[in-house]
């Protein structure tokens, strides 16, 4: 056999397997979307009909604050694990990122045990004001519950982004003058930026994505998953669930190609 | 001064941080070897829950762990030669592949999840079986196992390697098995954690394609979060974290023996 | 020193050339003439095509349609390199990481089924031919540079190759171990009587391995010959330049003389040219006293390099010359100095090449 004919025998395993499992099914996706009532224009209903606008705004804007709140934390106690030895320092960085195999399901029993009916914030707060503060099974919650998800991820990014940070650039700039916050500013957070990219990406892409949590939240958080899956489920709006899946897997596979583009290296999304 | 300031400010900040994450793991803990967790852990501790859920859903721990190594054994099978044919045929085509078998990676588990039902929900004897699931599983982990393994070619130069073998004579299935495979262990081994650790704790997808009769561990614990006491459900968590962390722990290994090596 | 050698094949290359598929031309269709036990060097800078002609000969890259390759009349062109039994030192080396030193020099006789016994005792004399005994059972990463090359080499000439090929296996050395191995290789290829085809970009390496040098210039054989063919009676500037230092001179000639600034200059083979390109190499060039000179200018600087100094002189040429001196000679910058040229040693070069 030559070598030639051996390579492409390599790939055929694989090839099948995504044809039949992947592509096939895709493709049976995408002209499911367009076989409800209004045809084509099925896949315009995201942007045009006022409900599923209203839960895409809703969706971007729980992604895009969970992505920006996770890189300021992720950012500082990246910086400062990277930066300080200290005793104890292992251990904070073992519990900061064990959570990061977690499946959203086991994210949201975490929210609720925080922030839940029986939950700490709500014990801590009656105790101090009276008032039992319960927010788990709202937007709040699931906002929490990426916090919770992104946090250990974009942790490690960083560290590892920290790490392999030339110290001669600090040392240039502070050779030239800058004083500490000048340095930040100037060279370190401008040479962090393919990671924050990279990782800003990925916890994007999960926050619009992820399902797990936002169910075993509450089903009805107001977010682009859970309408496409009652869509589908309770609905069995088949044609409108199959638009609403191919419009977020565009947007999420978007967003991830794009920052790979930036960041050049490979970017996947965790559910 | 200023700098010690600096210093316990950010270390206040870091431990906030680690108890939003770690208090809840422990709660979850301590409540599922609590007698009741509503009077605190002075009610006594129990092994009862961790026994209930084990009568209930050891099914679902058992399904978990046959679908996790069936799914192994179909990325090793599938994504080693994959990752060796996209290594060695670096043209425009495979980088093509390459980002169309990394797709089902950026698309949400609900989407895959409805385009196999679509394509195969009316294959009822497929449907029904495990079988199912071990597709929707395969088709979301194989990228990690490809990549995982490029990443390793990527840096022993297998391309010299393979024609070194080439050149004393030996034929293209003898290099694959003397020298490729045994030179991809570190990237294989680490593609294997990923991709069991993945599949034990996969939800998006199985949620969407589980029967009643064919359960996995994430599908058992949304259940028993929605309609189980909180002590069942803490059990079951418990029972999670025990399968999922040695698996972590071994990671961390690897990537640290990676490092310092 | 024969029960370790194979026998040297003769390959023969006709029309070899290789376009890549994204459309440049590596190497033009070239013919070349290998003889048993020969040992043939590749030489030229990088992207000259020379790495490609040896990966044609060896089987790692198809010639374009119209090559063929040829081992002892056997056409070999469209066998892959598995099956044209040839020894090869890869310049990364490729030496196994998951097999110990014995494990990848014993992996080509284990291929073609020698039994146990028989290939240990094949690679304990691979081991002391290569002076690596002891180094048997380490693994790869435990191993030096050095003793990387060695242990390639030996696991090359284990399978008994007709032909040795040998891609740039000394450039990853630094230079004092690169001029010692290049010693041990010649006596080794010399003793092994094999027939070898070695690329390099290192002329000292060409010189002293060299049976016959090709020099290889832009994917064509600028020249092929020996040695001192190469050096003394280069056939074209590239050459001339690319092979030790020298002085091109673009001139007028007069009655088969040179006309020069510093005085005339007598050579050979000029008389019925009005102009001229000619080389020099600066160590046939004499230093004598101004007064009597045919041919005099002024040195502009000296640079003492040890064994020999070198002169840089101007206003005796178009361009200023470099000349090689004796380090015995007193010679000062300012200074004007006679120059002695024999006839013999000023090379007629082709006008445009």
């Amino acid at each position: 056999m030559s070598h030639r004919s051996f390579v492409g025998l390599c790939l055929l395993p694989l090839a099948v397997v995504t044809a039949a499992f992947f592509l096939l099914p895709m493709a049976r996706l995408i002209a499911t979307g367009a076989e409800g009532p209004q045809g084509l224009a099925g896949y315009l209903a995201i942007l045009v009909e006022p409900r599923y606008r209203a839960t895409l705004i809703n969706t971007v804007l729980l992604a895009t604050a969970t992505t920006l709140v996770t890189l300021i934390v992720a950012t500082i106690v990246g910086m400062f694990l990277q930066r300080h030895r200290f005793p104890g320092r292992s251990i904070l960085i073992a519990m900061l990122t064990f959570p990061l195999a977690f499946p959203g399901v086991v994210v949201g029993f975490m929210i609720i045990l925080l922030a839940g009916r029986q939950g700490v914030i709500g014990d801590l707060s009656s105790h101090l004001t009276g008032q039992k503060l319960v927010f788990a099974y709202s937007i709040y919650g699931l906002f929490l519950g990426y916090l919770y998800f992104s946090i250990p991820r974009v942790i490690l990014t960083i560290m590892a982004a920290v790490q392999k940070l030339d110290p001669g650039l600090e040392e240039a700039a502070r050779s030239l003058g800058a004083g500490p916050w000048a340095v930040q500013r100037d060279v370190v957070l401008p040479a962090l930026a393919p990671a924050f990219v990279a990782s800003g990406a990925i916890a994007f892409a999960t926050a619009m994505g992820a399902f797990g949590t936002a169910f075993t939240l509450a089903t009805n958080i107001d977010v682009l998953p859970m309408l496409i899956y009652t869509e589908f489920t309770l609905a069995a709006n088949f044609a409108t669930s199959a638009a609403l899946s191919v419009g977020l897997g565009v947007i999420t596979w978007f967003i991830l190609a794009l920052a790979r583009s930036f960041s050049g290296s490979a970017v996947a999304a965790a559910g | 001064m200023r700098d010690r300031l600096l210093f316990t400010g950010q270390l206040l900040f870091t431990l906030l941080v680690a108890a939003f994450l770690v208090v809840p793991a422990g709660l979850s803990i301590a409540a599922g070897v609590t007698v009741n967790y509503f009077r605190g852990i002075a009610s006594g501790v129990t092994l009862e829950w961790v026994a209930q859920v084990w009568e209930l859903y050891a099914g679902t721990i058992l399904l978990s762990y046959v679908i996790a190594l069936a799914t192994l054994a179909v990325t090793l099978l599938a994504g080693v030669p994959a990752a060796y044919a996209l290594h060695v045929r670096s043209g425009k085509i495979s980088r093509m592949i390459e980002e169309l078998i990394t797709l089902p990676v950026a698309i949400p588990g609900l989407a895959l999840a409805l385009a196999l039902l679509l394509t195969y929900g009316g294959a009822s004897e497929f449907r029904r079986s495990w079988l199912f699931i071990l597709v929707g599983h395969v088709i979301f982990t194989i990228p990690f196992m490809v990549r995982s393994v490029m990443a390793v070619f990527a840096t022993v130069d297998v391309k010299t390697l393979d024609e070194g073998a080439a050149s004393l004579g030996a034929s293209p299935w003898r290099r694959f098995r003397d020298v490729i495979v045994p030179n991809a262990v570190p990237g294989i081994l680490a593609g294997s954690l990923m991709v069991v650790t993945l599949s034990l704790g996969e939800f998006n997808l199985t949620w969407m394609l589980h029967t009643p009769l064919t359960k996995t561990l994430p599908i058992g614990l949304a259940d028993s979060y929605a309609s189980m006491r909180l002590e069942v459900a803490s059990a079951y968590t418990l029972i999670f974290f025990i399968m999922i962390i040695p698996l972590l722990v071994a990671m961390q290994l690897f990537a640290d023996g990676k490092q310092t090596r | 020193m024969s029960t370790v050698g194979g026998h040297g094949a003769a390959v023969d290359i006709k029309n070899c050339g290789k376009t890549f598929a994204d459309g440049t031309l590596a190497l033009e269709p070239a013919t070349l003439q290998i003889a048993r036990g020969e040992t043939l060097v590749l030489l030229g800078p990088s992207g000259c095509g020379k790495t490609t002609m040896l990966r044609i000969i060896a089987g790692l890259e198809q010639p374009d349609a119209g090559g063929t390759v040829l081992f002892d009349g056997k056409d070999m062109t469209s066998l892959p390199i598995e099956r044209r039994n040839v020894g090869m030192v890869f310049q990364s080396y490729a030496l196994f990481p998951n097999m110990s030193v014995a494990e990848n020099i014993a992996y080509g006789l284990k291929i073609r089924g020698m039994p146990k016994t028989e290939r240990a005792a094949r690679v304990a004399e691979l081991v002391a031919l290569t002076n690596i005994a002891g180094l048997e059972n380490r693994r790869i990463d435990q191993l030096s540079g050095g003793q990387r090359q060695r242990v390639a080499l030996a696991r090359a000439v284990a399978i008994r190759p007709g032909i040795l090929l040998l891609d740039e296996p000394l450039t990853a050395l630094d230079a004092a171990l690169r001029e010692r191995l290049r010693g041990e290789l010649n006596r080794l290829l010399r003793a092994l009587g094999i027939t070898a085809i070695y690329v390099t970009h290192d002329q000292a390496e060409a010189m002293e391995l060299g049976d016959r040098i090709v020099v290889m210039r832009k994917g064509a054989i600028a020249q092929i010959g020996s040695p001192r063919e190469i050096y003394f009676a280069p056939q074209n500037r590239f050459v001339a330049e690319f092979i030790g230092a020298a002085n091109i001179l673009e001139t007028v000639v007069e009655n088969g003389q040179l006309v020069l600034p510093g005085g005339r200059l007598p050579i050979h083979g000029a008389q019925n040219l009005s102009e001229a390109v000619v080389m020099i190499r600066p160590e046939t060039i004499g230093v004598t006293s101004a007064d009597s000179a045919h041919l005099s200018g002024t040195i502009d600087s000296v640079s003492f390099v040890g064994d020999r100094q070198r002169l840089v002189v101007s206003g005796a040429a178009p361009k200023p010359l470099t000349i090689d001196a004796p380090n015995t000679i007193q010679a000062k910058a300012g200074e004007r100095v006679g120059l002695s040229i024999a006839p013999d040693a000023v090379r007629l070069l082709p006008p445009e090449s």
